[in-house]
């Protein structure tokens, strides 16, 4: 992994839809010692309005189908979803259950995928890198604006 | 009186990584009462027995929480075992408690880590988390995995641990042993941590009982229940006692945890010394006919585990009350009267795993 290339410090927002918690340690996980993406200036912020990177674990469902639209919609442009574990990408082991409506990627638009059963935090990490990525294109891909004008 | 308010806590809220809703009402600074809303990780997978057969069901078990997962594995195996009469070699029993314990030991210094989190005890938390690092590098080393490990099985273990893997895991844990009682003691000792969980939340023997506590929550209130007392899988030929305390504070329910782990480390030591040689699988054959009852102690207190089977792969029920779900009215309670800036600590005090409690 090349951090040398990374201008940014994305900030984190991390919610955990219908997730076993298995990626949730994961991902907290990569905050402490070991991983420490902190010294590259990852923070885990728990403010929507301060994040540049979604990170959902865990499928949807009925109940929480609002909540991660709300907090997407918070997040100011330019902004990029991870789906981490198979949960968040269809649905994995639970896609058959009742109240599984599946992946992420049925409500709000997905742009990395992260694979694993718990997903590793080395794949977790390289998913937010890769989404570094996407996020500078959609950066370019903005259209410039004067501070003020709407 | 005062004006009332209520407050929104979650369901994404910084403290706690799972979503959970209370509504506080408040009245100025204290809490008249918090109504809980749950359902956002309900995924219904009880059911999906009907779906999968009684062999694959293993694998959706482990699921069901991500933290005690090996617990959960080894309940739905202890169910069917006891439904189709299977005996499962000692030295799988053994393996099946050292896991067990271990698992014990990484979800106490997680839940230490995120209390500390709680307070904005910033490099408490990491020292906890560094260390539970090492278990889970023990973890991987012995299953292959860091969280989801998919070595129980119905009839025993699926995976061997040589003896010099268990001597190292023995070094390991003397090394951490010494790291554990350094960092263990700023909970106890440091002025500030107390000042946080002393007297906050207090649940007495009396109310403890009447709620319904189960684990580190009933035993920090002075009752001494510990369902590993039993003696199931190799507790029984294992030398330890319930840890209690007066307390019935946050700060009891700290060292009641922290006692927990160091018991946690003996205990693997005393399996490591008795462990037998032997087969460490019996292959099960037929299909499961009946019902069974278990109850095992996980990190976080008793868990039930019904299981119905009807003489075909397809289970009838299974069903699991999780020991969160029988601390929350203890929660809900501890809550009242108590002022906003206690609640998360509150609600980290029982440890609280909402994924296993909505499954
Ligand atoms: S992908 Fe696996 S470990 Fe991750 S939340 Fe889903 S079931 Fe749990």
């Amino acid at each position: 992994m090349n951090l040398n290339v990374v201008k940014k410090s994305p900030w984190i927002l991390h919610y955990d839809g219908t997730s076993c918690n298995g990626c949730d340690i994961e991902v907290l996980a990569c905050l402490t010692p070991l991983y420490d993406v902190e010294r590259f200036g990852i923070i885990n912020t728990g403010n929507p309005k301060h994040a540049d990177i979604l990170l959902i674990t865990g499928s949807v469902n009925e109940q929480n189908i609002p909540v991660v639209k709300q907090l997407y919609e918070q997040m100011p442009e330019p902004k990029a979803v991870v789906a981490v574990g198979i949960c968040a990408t269809s649905g994995g082991i639970f896609a058959e259950c009742y109240n599984v409506a599946g992946g992420v990627d049925k409500v709000i638009p997905v742009d990395v995928y992260v694979p694993g059963c718990a997903a590793r935090p080395e794949s977790i990490i390289d998913g937010v890198v890769k989404a570094l990525d996407i996020l500078a294109e959609k950066k370019k891909a903005m259209p410039k604006k004067r501070i003020g004008e709407k | 009186m005062g004006n009332r308010t209520i407050v929104p806590f979650g369901p994404q809220h910084p403290v706690l990584p799972e979503p959970i809703h209370l509504d506080l009402v408040l009245e100025d600074e204290t809490v008249v009462e918090a109504i809980p809303r749950i359902g956002y990780i309900h995924r219904g997978l009880e059911k999906l027995v009907e779906k999968r057969d009684y062999q694959q069901y293993c694998y959706v078990a482990e699921r069901i929480c991500g933290i005690c997962s090996f617990m959960h594995g080894m309940g739905y195996c202890m169910s069917i075992e006891r439904i189709m009469d299977v005996e499962v070699p000692e030295r799988g029993e053994f393996l099946r408690t050292i896991w067990a314990e271990l698992s014990r030991l990484h979800s106490h210094l997680l839940w230490l880590g995120l209390l500390a989190d709680a307070f904005g005890f910033e490099s408490l938390f990491m020292q906890s988390w560094k260390l539970r690092e090492q278990v889970l590098d023990i973890f991987e080393e012995t299953t292959g995995g860091r969280v989801i490990f998919s070595v129980c099985d119905i009839g025993g273990v699926r995976k061997d641990i040589s003896s010099e893997t268990l001597m190292k895991i023995r070094t390991v844990l003397t090394e951490m042993e010494k790291e554990l009682k350094e960092t263990t003691s700023v909970f106890i000792n440091d002025t500030t941590v107390k000042l946080r969980t002393k007297g906050v939340g207090v649940l007495t023997k009396q109310m403890a009982f009447d709620l319904g506590a189960v684990g580190p929550m009933a035993r920090a209130s002075g009752i001494e229940m510990d369902m590993r007392t039993q003696g199931y899988s190799a507790y029984g030929k294992l030398d330890f006692k319930p840890i209690t305390n007066d307390g019935g504070d946050c700060y009891a329910r700290t060292r009641v945890r922290i006692k927990e782990m160091f018991q946690s480390i003996d205990l693997i030591r005393q399996c490591i010394d008795k462990i037998p040689g032997g087969d460490i699988n019996v292959k099960v054959k037929g299909t499961p006919n009946g019902e069974q009852f278990i109850r095992l102690e996980q990190p976080r207190g008793e868990v039930v585990y019904y299981t119905k089977a009807n003489g075909t792969k397809f289970l009838d029920r299974v069903r699991v009350r999780t020991p969160t779900f029988a601390n929350l009215p203890a929660l809900l309670e501890t809550l009242k009267n108590c002022s906003l800036a206690d609640v998360p600590i509150l609600i980290l005090t029982i440890d609280p795993c909402i994924s296993c409690t909505e499954r």
